[in-house]
């Protein structure tokens, strides 16, 4: 919870408040390492609404059947509450044993969700209808016998900056919805969100001195990668040989650089808001590492590169989205 | 959108509409046809509707409809409280919340409003069948409560759907099997209430059949018909053979030409009890009646006390303080040879001598020719059995008769049952001036070898009559059995032939009488489980008379325990497959290093037995076993169940000889 979401649901304020006043409740929330695996100190059990509402039935049930003084209905009552309790416990089984084992987050820009990948795996028997919630996203997963799943949890994530996802609770009113068992995840994971990209690509910064204007495509360079073929693409670029094990045409792509890295220079966007400016470098290094080109990304204390390629990509989105004003 | 407003899927509305309708159905059979009309139309044109893709039914339509239906039960019952009215409303109810179900929470609201009436089903029926199949429909309930939890997206088709309802079905009667202990204990331990907190149990409307306190031609036509036991007893000796089994109700003595009926139980009350002199061979029995709505307690001719809680007129028939509304266990003890009233006032000789005038003018002129030609009482009698006997035949197919009854009965149709024999022969006797009554009641029975006890069924209803002799008080004479004396050896439905429907053929009424064994045994058990026997549940451990707090700890000590093995049940560790095969190796290890050569922590399975196997180990299975275990460790990532436990065997049935700790000392100081 940070400060710029100052109303916050009364639940939430009033959780908030036992977990700073009860110790106990704050105990699991020190992040931990993978795997987690559940097990009965860390679930908890509480009746659900409906569950209230059903036991108030059993009472006019019981009351009615001990006021005829008729035992066959008394029977009937008995057994369905002791069913229904019973169920406390079948709940219990659906969580307890539970592992989480793996958590993986997709690279992502701020404004987009950011796609969480939960890997949960299930000791001895099957789980039904257990759900996981970040927040206010939520889930709904079976698990098999003995088995893995992967379920995926978008989150929003609209600051660049490091993102940490609140705990995930994860939950289970299996199988007749009359209690509720939860447990509270708390995996040490953070996640990285890449800065907005400029929704208008603003055009590239290239140099104007004339020795670079032409591209200079030099045969000799290394063979690079194949890819779809366009219809701009120099005839002789298509590698027909590969085509025909296609069903569409293959280009040859050469690595071809510009005589000049592009420089992305921060001083070059003054004219914009802060957070803007960091927006439209973001979008020229994308831009920039689509059209393969290489690329100098030059901030205020430092530059990185020149270069291409994912890594160096990833390293300058990196120092993007942590320039000062970022989410911590 | 939230997931307790999320719309039901074709499934969860199936499932929830086939437990409102489970719901409904066992009120339907009982229910006036209005409000069967009324329910079942409701769950149609709801399934109907829903079924063509109809959408949420408008509140204008729903309101009339919660109005219209408290006016209906007013206007039918007359209130709205009590069980008749009270069911009939929660029905009617239960089905317009279908009509308004969209939502998961209206869904498992219906089903919570279902368990409900369900439940008020039994207050009307009892029985052991009908119980078990009302429990029986909680496991459906329970079913639809699993489908309406939230799941990930799942097929649709058919087939997937037909699979998952049965599982569900399956895991709802296995969640019933597995509630039964905490169920019994709830049962037997819960302190029941000593009086009702509210008047409840007084409403009498059920139509529940039994003997009547009136008599008309055709009156009991419909109880010898009907199979259902009115009550069952136990004898503290032998049974009395079967034509003593007379077993007394209602006696009838006024006649008004058509119809006959009792004294007021005031006048009875105030005359106080005939004596009883000359008892002999009397039989002690317990009885247990079925709910009659009536107050007659019934016993065998004749009964020398009254139980508690009841009466004896001085018509020597049993009349209990209120209405039998409820199973009802009482002691009697009878005289079956006895001599009754023989000092019967003239007053009473003379009201029963009474006859209406203007009526069956041929009978009486009949009786007036007995009594010229016989002259004694007994003359007469003999007269009249011997009429019954010759020109008489035992049906209940007996045709109508008119307004003179008795002279149409014996002159014209002459056929007939106990009722019409017993109703004309009490008027002949009358007629030629002999005091006599009619007796209602029940005669014979079914005896259970196996349970030892007697079931006496409503179609063992019958009528006798009584005359009074000088000297010789009121004597039991059965017309009927002059006529067809097989009814007294075996029953109406013997007498009567072939009129039984194919339902009430003999082998299956045979089993039935079987069958009633279980019955009973149901009504002992769980039906008659009152205060009072609860109160003596403790007695094993020493409490004479569990009082309420007693029975409160006995109750959470046994759920308490109950639920401790259930915890201990769920909480109990589940053990991988692997965790397995680590404790049999370990287990091997122990045993190697009870032998002297102990595993080093740093060896793995190969490293030790690559040892082993150098300083000449003389057990090859034990290179083998190592092998096998690193094998199964570590060949895959869950090792195979069956070859584990296979190894933990080999690892069980391992037997180290002594001696292969001396020869491998040996192997290793020749080593060095």
């Amino acid at each position: 919870m940070n400060a710029t979401a100052p109303a916050l649901p009364l639940r939430a304020r009033l959780l908030a408040a036992a977990e700073r006043r009860l110790p106990a409740l704050t105990r699991l929330k020190q992040s931990e390492a993978l795997p987690i695996a559940l097990h009965r100190h860390r679930i908890y059990v509480l009746p659900t609404r409906f569950g209230l509402m059903f036991s108030a039935v059993l009472a006019v049930m019981l009351l009615g059947a001990l006021n005829y003084n008729n035992n066959p209905a008394l029977l009937l009552t008995c057994l369905l509450g002791a069913a229904s309790y019973q169920s406390v416990f079948q709940a219990f089984r659906m969580l307890n044993g539970l592992e989480l084992r793996a958590l993986k987050a997709q690279p992502c820009h701020a404004g987009d969700a950011l796609r969480i990948g939960l890997s949960f795996h299930a000791a001895g028997r099957a789980r039904q209808s257990l759900r996981a919630s970040i927040d206010a996203a939520d889930v709904v997963f079976d698990l098999p016998a003995n088995g893995d799943e992967r379920i995926d949890v978008d989150l929003p994530a609209p600051t660049r900056g490091w993102l940490r996802p609140g705990r995930i609770r994860l939950h289970c009113e299996y199988p007749f919805g009359l209690f509720r068992v939860w447990s509270w995840l708390n995996p040490d994971f953070i996640a990285l969100i890449y800065p907005r990209l400029e929704a208008t690509a603003a055009p590239l910064p290239l140099a104007h001195d004339a020795a670079s204007e032409v591209p200079v495509r030099r045969s000799g360079d290394e063979f690079g990668m194949l890819r779809d073929y366009h219809p701009s693409d120099p005839r002789r670029a298509i590698a027909w040989k590969a085509s025909a094990r296609h069903d569409s045409l293959l280009v040859k792509e050469f690595e071809q650089r510009r005589g000049r890295e592009v420089v992305l220079d921060w001083d070059a966007t003054a004219k914009l808001p802060y957070e803007a400016r960091i927006s439209r470098l973001a979008r020229w290094v994308h831009d920039c590492d689509a059209a393969r080109q290489s690329y100098l990304l030059r901030l205020p204390e430092r530059s990185i590169g020149p270069g291409h390629g994912p890594d160096h990509r990833e390293a300058c989105l990196r120092a993007l989205a942590l320039l000062p004003g970022a989410a911590t | 959108m939230s997931a307790q407003t999320a719309a039901l899927t074709p499934a969860q509305f199936a499932l929830t509409a086939a437990s409102v309708f489970a719901a409904v159905l066992p009120h339907l059979l009982r229910l006036p046809p209005l409000f069967v009309v009324l329910v079942l139309g409701l769950l149609a044109g709801r399934i109907v509707q829903r079924a063509a893709g109809g959408a949420r039914i408008p509140g204008l339509l729903k309101l009339p409809l919660v109005l219209l239906i408290p006016v209906l039960v007013v206007l039918h019952y007359g209130n709205v409280f009590g069980r008749e009215p009270g069911s009939a409303l929660a029905c009617a109810m239960l089905a317009l919340k279908l009509v308004e179900t969209e939502t998961r929470r209206d869904a498992r609201a219906a089903i919570a409003f279902s368990c409900f009436v369900l439940m008020s089903a039994l207050l009307f029926n009892s029985g052991m069948v009908f119980t078990l199949l009302l429990c029986a429909a909680l496991a459906l309930f329970l079913a639809t409560l699993r489908e309406l939890e939230l799941r990930p997206a799942a097929a649709r088709s058919v087939a997937a759907l037909r699979r998952r309802v049965t599982a569900g079905l399956g895991a709802g009667a296995l969640s019933l099997l597995a509630a039964i202990p905490l169920t019994l204990c709830v049962f037997l331990f819960l302190p029941r209430l000593g009086s009702p907190l509210w008047g409840a149990p007084t409403d009498t409307a059920i139509g529940h059949s039994g003997l009547g306190d009136t008599m008309d031609p055709g009156s009991l036509q419909e109880l010898l018909i009907d199979d259902s036991p009115a009550f069952r007893v136990s004898f503290d000796g032998a049974v009395p053979e079967r034509s003593k089994l007379y077993w007394r109700g209602p006696v009838l003595t006024r006649f008004d030409g058509m119809t006959w009926t009792r004294a007021s139980l005031a006048g009875e009350a105030r005359r106080g009890a005939a004596t009883v002199e000359q008892a002999a061979d009397v039989v002690g029995y317990e009885v247990t009646l079925e709910p009659s709505d009536r107050r007659w307690l019934l016993a065998l001719d004749v009964p020398l006390a009254a139980p508690d809680d009841a009466t004896r007129g001085a018509d020597m028939t049993l009349v209990a303080a209120k209405p039998v509304d409820q199973l009802q266990r009482y002691r009697a003890s009878s005289a079956l040879t006895y001599r009754l009233g023989a000092q019967a006032g003239d007053r009473e000789r003379e009201r029963n001598l009474s006859l209406p005038p203007g009526f069956d003018p041929r009978t009486r002129a009949l009786a007036a020719q007995w009594r010229r030609d016989v002259g004694s009482d007994d003359g007469v009698i003999r007269a009249a059995l011997d009429l019954f006997h010759n020109e008489f035949t035992y049906s209940l197919a007996a045709p109508e008769l008119g307004r003179n009854s008795v002279d149409d009965f014996l002159f014209e149709t002459r056929k007939g049952f106990c009722q019409h024999f017993a109703s004309s022969f009490t008027f002949l006797m009358r007629a030629a001036g002999i005091p006599a009554r009619v007796v209602t009641g029940y005669q014979g029975g079914y005896f259970n070898k196996l349970g030892n006890y007697l079931v006496v069924r409503q179609s063992d209803a019958h009528a006798w009559s009584e005359v009074w002799l000088a000297g010789r008080g009121w004597v039991r004479v059965d017309p009927t059995g002059a006529v067809s004396p097989q009814r007294v050896e075996s029953g109406a439905r013997a007498a009567a032939g072939a009129t039984a429907a194919w339902y009430q053929a003999d082998w299956l009424l045979s089993m039935r009488n079987q069958f009633d064994l279980v019955n009973r045994a149901w009504n002992n058990l769980v039906v008659q489980f009152s205060l009072l026997r609860q109160q003596s549940l403790l007695t094993p451990f020493g409490i004479a008379k569990a009082e309420y707090y007693d029975l409160v700890w006995a109750l959470i000590g046994t759920s308490t325990l109950l639920l401790a093995v259930y915890s201990w049940w769920v909480l109990r560790r589940t053990r991988k497959p692997g965790d397995a095969l680590d404790a049999a190796y370990s287990s091997l290890c122990r045993k190697l290093e009870a032998t002297g050569t102990p595993r080093a922590a740093s060896e793995g399975p190969m490293a030790f037995s690559e040892r082993l196997r150098r300083s000449g180990s003389p057990i090859a299975t034990l290179d083998e076993l190592l092998l096998r275990y690193a094998g199964l460790r570590y060949a895959r990532a869950v090792p195979d169940a069956a070859a584990v436990r296979e190894f933990a065997g080999a690892v069980r049935a391992l037997r180290l000889p002594r001696r292969f700790a001396k020869i491998y000392k040996k192997s290793v100081a020749a080593q060095r």
